[in-house]
């Protein structure tokens, strides 16, 4: 165990499938490694419910779909020092968004559930529980500022030691070539 | 056709004139407005005065007070009828032996008209454009005589350059130069192009032209045929002039029965045709190769240049292209001599331009006025500033092209570089005023948008780019943009401005980047912090 | 023919009279980022990615023609900026979902997303409504992958003859269409000899079955026949 104080570290999923998470655990044993810099104060697989202050690192997967993300992704952004678009549906919208060209929410909805989908044809709205659909899917940096972006569906695993590593050590994370950019 | 045949004309045609005639004209505004009612109504009552023998009612081009038409002039007594209805008509009849006239009466020495020097115009307002025997009475198609008979194409194309004319259609190439290259392009066969696609939002001076005075247009572009040596002519016109289409089609048809267009004209090798080409509502087709494109029957977009239509054009043929305007100035050159054109305007900007005033302006309508003179003059002295006591704010050069002038710069002289040098371009000829009411972010979002529905895919800088801009604009306009947004609409129009293919997305930034330098403050009222 | 010299990124070059700056680049070792380009289809000018410096203007290379002493550069910072800029604007025009997409891994603009250091999209995404037209037997168009940059269209003219493609529409609602904007399965002129899946960058145009990452468009090939034609004259 080194001296040098851990850095908070945060993870976010938002309109997403949860792969860029996945891709993250794939770092395997490198976990680890990162385990003894940092402390994971806020993620989908840790059980905090509420988005800590003082944040360090926050990297954030999934796209801005709905109003529960637009709440979070503004938290996270006040109490985090550096945010990070993890993956194509933070940085682009990708999959995420493919629904934008059918039109607004509503309309989005009654064709998924009325008319192409559920024989019941039921709308799911409980509100309080089952969060409002936007009517335009947005990447996160069309709501928040973001430091880094880290693009691909998922972000290979290598990707992202790279960045974290970079971070880590206090560098800026290099933004070219195939290792780091490609989408998809 | 010769000489004798044309004066032969001419003298008839005098002959055949009244000692009086009305003037009605029945140029579009006025069209619109019920002028060929007025004209039905003012033949009646010559009747029912039995005065048929002494006055005759002409129905005539543009007289350029189109904000105040319908217009009816008493010629010679050079009396003017402004706002004119079908039921003043006997009373302005009447008036020409002295009884008193229900329309209201238009002063001639406003500074309107007594400030305006007519070249491209003269005819305007005067002649009957459905009668070539009316435009031959006025000195019409002398000036190609002469051409064919007394000069060499050389000497036709050196006369030209050494009047200093430029080319109208808003960049100014220098017309000498233009025809000298397509005679010098080599070719089996040349063309020659009349660029009748005025598409700016408020510009109308080429509809003016050609609805006012067809043949003026058909010498100018016979000369040019003559110098480059073109057997073949097109007019470009846009579709949604059909009255201007009428007027030509009529004005080719009598010129080819007078042997004025056609096989050996004026009995001189000279074989030249004129045919209309209507556009389908495009404004990207008054770019030149899109233009092209279009009269081949292609989609209308446009390709890279070089190579420029002199060397390889229509078909791949060299092609000269002028504007109408252009092609209207040269009869009077060829007539009167370069000496005496390239006298009026200034030193880099020879000769006049017709301007379109528009919008919040007291006189709108159109003005032809020498080069250099102000744009002060032209909004307050001519076009009598902002109506209703408002003032002038700033005026829109060139259309969406251009770029908006702050009223702060208006002894800027209208010339080419001036122009240019304040942000702007002489473009086309129309003038759009903005009085203090106008929000010039909205100005420009409007262009913009007009940029965007207009831009012809091709490039991307151009078919995305505008959208983008539209987009930031509309964010700003709606309160919801940051500086940061303001840094990417500058940037966009940078890109845009620097990397679109054609002139279109070229300029299609300007409206932007003028209003960001002289309004800055209209921007910041807009933005979050 | 005569030879130019020239100087590109400040090494003196020559180059053949009549060849554009962007072969004369190529014949010297510089390469300069293309889309609408595709050697053996004649070239458009369109897509702006290819614009270098000649003597401080912007100038496309592969429709400026090389002329005695030009002085070229072709990757200034200014220059990176708006290639980046260009790629960011087709990105956002329409659908280009790389993770879902049949071309992934064999993309021209996929690369270029990468070459030009594009790790987001600084504009919105304008998420056009855009049709997939399956009605080929074998192939399939899907506009939302469409970057206009007409190379079908021209390998169908100009290679094939047939000229099944054009464009229809203006602007951003420009769309490739198959003769008079017919299904393509029903477009006779079609003779569904696939030089239009050859051309495209992107995964436009496809081979009907194909799945993520599957889509490989040899857009080689089309070089390889023009230049075949011309030797067996």
């Amino acid at each position: 165990m080194s001296d040098t104080p851990k850095i908070k570290l945060a993870t976010v999923w938002l309109g997403g499938c949860s792969g860029c998470h996945m891709s993250l655990l794939d770092l395997d044993e490198w976990l680890i490694d990162l385990a003894a810099r940092v402390d994971l104060v806020y993620s989908p697989i840790a059980d905090i419910k509420v988005f800590p202050e003082g944040v360090d690192l926050a990297l954030v997967e999934g796209a801005i779909a709905s109003d529960e993300h637009m709440e979070i992704i503004h938290t996270v952004r006040r109490n985090s020092t550096l945010l990070v678009s993890l993956g194509d549906c933070a940085v682009t919208g990708n999959v995420t968004a493919l629904r934008n060209p059918l039109g607004e929410a509503g309309l989005t909805l009654q064709q998924i559930y009325v008319d192409h989908g559920d024989p019941r044809g039921i709308i799911p709205a409980e509100p309080g529980i089952v969060p409002v659909l936007l009517d335009k899917v947005v990447p996160v940096h069309a709501v928040v500022a973001v430091d880094y972006f880290l693009p691909g569906c998922p972000p290979p695993a290598p990707r992202i030691r790279a960045l974290l590593e970079a971070l880590l050590a206090g560098r800026i994370p290099t933004a070219e070539g195939a290792k780091m950019l490609r989408f998809g | 056709m010769d000489l004798h045949e044309l004066q032969q004309i001419a003298r008839r045609e005098r002959e055949r004139r009244r000692r009086i005639r009305i003037h009605c004209c029945t140029s579009l505004g006025c069209h619109a407005s019920n002028a060929i009612e007025i004209k039905r109504r003012l033949e009646e009552a010559v009747i029912a005065a039995g005065l048929e023998g002494e006055i005759e009612v002409a129905g005539v081009g543009c007289m350029g007070f189109c904000g105040h038409g319908p217009m009816v002039e008493i010629d010679p007594e050079n009396i003017l009828y402004e706002y004119v209805s079908p039921d003043d008509a006997p009373s302005i009849v009447a008036s020409i032996h002295g009884g008193a006239c229900t329309a209201g009466r238009g002063d001639k020495n406003h500074p309107f008209f007594a400030r305006q020097y007519p070249i491209v115009r003269k005819n305007g307002g005067k002649i009957d454009p459905e009668r070539i025997e009316e435009y031959i009475a006025a000195g019409g198609y002398r000036s190609l005589y002469r051409a064919i008979n007394e000069m060499t194409p050389a000497e036709v194309i050196d006369e030209i350059t050494r009047s200093g004319l430029r080319g109208r259609g808003g960049a100014g190439y220098p017309t000498g130069l233009k025809w000298a290259t397509v005679a010098k392009s080599r070719g089996d066969r040349r063309f020659v192009v009349c660029n009748g696609d005025e598409g700016d939002p408020g510009a109308f001076m080429d509809r003016s032209v050609l609805e006012s005075d067809p043949h003026l247009v058909l010498e100018g572009m016979s000369i040019a045929a003559y110098a480059v040596g073109a057997d073949q002519g097109y007019v470009y016109v846009r579709g949604e002039y059909p009255l201007a289409i009428e007027r030509l089609q009529k004005a080719i048809n009598q010129a080819k029965k007078h042997s004025l267009l056609g096989s050996q004209i004026f009995d001189s090798a000279l074989d030249f045709r004129v045919d209309i080409r209507v556009g389908a509502g495009a404004f990207v087709c008054g770019e030149e190769t899109a233009l092209i494109a279009s009269i081949e029957g292609g989609r209308g977009q446009p390709r890279p240049r070089p190579p420029y239509p002199a060397e390889s054009g229509l078909w791949g043929k060299p092609t000269l292209i002028n504007n109408v305007e252009t092609f209207a100035n040269i009869a009077s050159i060829i007539e009167r001599g370069s000496a005496w054109y390239s006298g009026i305007g200034t030193e880099s900007s020879r000769g006049t331009k017709v301007f379109a005033l528009t919008g919040k302006i007291c006189n709108t309508g159109l003005v032809e006025v020498p080069m250099g003179m102000t744009l002060r003059e032209i909004v307050e002295g001519l076009g009598g500033g902002a109506p209703d006591g408002g003032t002038v704010k700033a005026v829109q050069t060139g259309g969406p092209s251009g770029g908006c002038i702050p009223a702060s710069l208006f002894d800027t002289p209208v010339d080419y570089e001036s122009l240019a040098k304040v942000g702007s371009i002489m473009g086309s000829g129309g003038m759009v005023v903005m009085d203090e009411a106008t929000n010039m972010v909205e100005l420009a979002k409007f262009y913009m948008e007009f940029c965007m529905d207009e831009s012809c895919g091709k490039c991307i800088p151009c078919r995305v780019g505008t959208v983008q801009i539209y987009r930031l604009l509309e964010k700003i306009t709606a309160g919801e943009a940051t500086p940061a947004d303001v840094d990417q609409l500058r940037a966009l129009c940078q890109l845009v401005r620097d990397t679109s293919l054609c002139g279109l997305g070229q300029s299609a930034p300007n409206p932007v980047i003028s209003t960001l330098k002289y309004f800055p403050e209209e921007y910041d009222a807009l933005i979050k912090p | 023919m005569a030879a130019k010299t020239l100087k590109i990124n400040g090494t003196m070059i020559s180059a053949r009279e009549g060849e554009s700056i962007l072969e004369a680049a190529r014949d010297s070792g510089v390469s300069i980022p293309t889309l609408c380009h595709l050697d053996g289809l004649s070239d458009v000018g369109a897509c702006r990615l290819c614009i270098v410096d000649v003597g401080g203007r912007l100038r496309p290379a592969c429709t400026t023609a090389v002329a005695e002493g030009m002085d070229i550069q072709t990757n200034t910072e200014q220059l990176r900026a708006y290639r980046r800029q260009i790629v960011e604007l087709l990105f956002a025009e329409r659908g280009h979902v790389c993770a879902v997409c049949v071309a992934s891994g064999h993309c021209e603009l996929q690369n270029l997303a990468v070459s030009l250091g594009m790790d987001h999209v600084r504009y919105d995404y304008l998420a056009p409504t855009c049709t997939v037209d399956i009605s080929h037997q074998r192939f399939g168009i899907d506009h939302n992958r469409c970057v206009l940059c007409t190379r079908c269209v021209r390998a169908c003219d100009e290679v094939e003859g047939v000229h099944t493609w054009d464009i229809s529409g203006r602007g951003t609602s420009a769309r490739i269409i198959s003769d008079l904007n017919q299904p393509w399965g029903d477009a006779e002129s079609c003779t569904s000899c696939g030089k239009c899946l050859l051309a495209c960058p992107t995964g436009a145009l496809f081979q009907r079955g194909s799945t993520v990452a599957e889509m490989e468009h040899a857009s080689g090939r089309i070089a390889v026949i023009v230049e075949s034609r011309r030797v067996r004259g």
